[in-house]
């Protein structure tokens, strides 16, 4: 599913569906989902910006000023940050790779 | 996702200007195995295909407004395709059970691949088969060298049919085996001379979804590892930009580790953001460590077919392998990159 089109909705998109094809040892949606906007935050602190889990079906971006946006997915949460800091957010970028590495912990 | 082998198998029949993609087509639809298949070109060509189920495209091209290239809608097969599905389930035509597009012979196919694969409507009923992509062995070289087209055409193949190998000259057949293989080395190279028998089964039907196949598949893509790196890692010095081919080339990348399957996401969700149209291919199957089978992925620069499950693994092997074929991406990068995101995954589950 590609998000940079957006005409599609946000159903379908690919890096949701569950990893466990067995419904019963499934770890809920829900908790996919929060466990999902906790890895995305970390990667995105390093460009000042925070994204939320809204309602299960969107994503709310938000800058430090308080600058928020609604998205479908997670293709479109990379495609909104960049275009709201106005820079590229590359994960291949080695400066970006090097504080990811040095992370030690995650709150 | 299983429902994925119910749906009408679509195979894109790809290839540069004269490299014999009627041809081909035209040897396939004499065959017993392939007589309910539907078909759609874009022009009649010289050489006549008569068959019950054929529909002709126009050129309409929607693009997105909101949209990158390799997204664009082709108005035309969206509208010719829904109109093929609905004569069938009205029964105005044969039941057809797959079907053939042949692209024109300038055509990126990734349009054609994104339109199958997402217009809202035929990702209801059909799924994307194997492309399947026409060289000529005259002028195949050339046209990988000069042509943008030809060699992503050749690099998003999933079969590659070298044409008229009965008249070029033995090492040009050679070299241009190399140059395909360093493109993609995954996808089986077959040579159509019209002296050789043709099987459309290892061309057309033998894919992912295939219950029967998939696993070889699989192993067909993985294999490229033991094969070693096709090209070095492209530095900008030793690289000729004049040359369309030169900056593509694939490598696999190996985890010992279960990958966090939702760090993984996030990653290739991210790479693909910024690098979409320099990812040509992502092929893999991945250990994921909060479940049991393999699970397979398959990308086409932005598009991400839906991740499939195996039920058992091909081999003994239980690392994570993955195929990219990229243009211009240094292997080191992608996979420091990914090695990082994976063990972000970890930090968090540990501090649960």
């Amino acid at each position: 599913m590609c998000g940079l089109c957006g005409v599609l909705g946000n159903d379908g998109d690919w890096t949701e569906s569950a990893a466990i094809p067995s419904a019963g040892a499934r770890p809920t949606r829900r908790a996919q989902r929060l466990r999902c906007v906790r890895i995305v935050n970390v990667v995105l602190a390093q460009f000042s910006l925070h994204v939320a889990d809204w309602q299960g079906a969107k994503y709310q971006l938000t800058t430090r000023t308080g600058r928020t946006e609604l998205v479908d997915n997670l293709a479109q949460v990379w495609q909104a940050a960049e275009r709201i800091i106005g820079r590229a957010c590359d994960p291949l970028e080695p400066a970006l790779i090097a504080r990811l590495d040095g992370i030690k912990r995650i709150g | 996702m299983q429902q994925e082998t119910t749906f009408i198998p679509v195979n894109v029949i790809t290839g540069f200007l004269g490299s014999g993609k009627t041809t081909l087509l035209r040897r396939l639809l004499a065959a017993p195995e392939l007589t309910d298949t539907a078909v759609l070109v874009n022009e009649f060509g010289e050489v006549g295909l008569d068959h019950h189920l054929l529909r002709r495209l126009n050129d309409e091209i929607v693009l997105l407004q909101s949209g990158c290239l390799c997204c664009t809608i082709r108005g035309d097969l969206s509208a010719a395709m829904r109109g093929l599905y609905s004569q069938r389930e009205r029964g105005e035509i044969p039941a057809f059970r797959r079907l053939a597009v042949e692209t024109t012979g300038l055509a990126d196919p990734v349009p054609i691949l994104s339109t199958i694969m997402t217009e809202p409507v035929l990702r209801h009923h059909f799924r994307l088969g194997n492309v399947v992509t026409t060289v000529d062995a005259v002028n195949g070289l050339r046209h990988l060298e000069s042509q943008a087209e030809s060699a992503k055409q050749a690099a998003v193949a999933d079969r590659i049919v070298i044409t008229k190998t009965d008249i070029a000259a033995e090492g040009d057949v050679a070299e241009l085996r190399r140059q395909l293989a360093r493109l993609n080395p995954a996808a089986p190279k077959l040579d159509t001379a019209p002296s050789l028998p043709l099987d459309p089964e290892s061309l057309l039907t033998r894919d992912l979804y295939d219950l029967d196949g998939r696993a070889e598949e699989v192993r067909r893509w993985l294999a490229i590892e033991s094969e070693g790196p096709r090209s070095p890692t492209p530095h900008r010095h030793d690289v000729d930009v004049n040359r369309h081919d030169a900056r593509i080339h694939a490598f696999c990348l190996r985890f010992e580790q279960p990958l966090d399957w939702t760090a993984f996401g996030i990653w290739l969700t991210m790479l693909l953001q910024h690098h979409g149209t320099d990812v040509l291919r992502v092929k893999g199957m991945l250990n994921v460590a909060e479940g049991s089978g393999p699970v397979v992925i398959h990308g086409v620069q932005h598009l991400v077919h839906p991740p499939d499950h195996l039920p058992e693994w091909p081999d003994d092997d239980r690392s994570s392998r993955i195929v990219f074929i990229v243009r211009g991406l240094s292997r080191d990068s992608i996979e420091r990159s990914l090695s990082a995101f994976a063990r972000l995954g970890a930090l968090v589950s540990e501090s649960v």
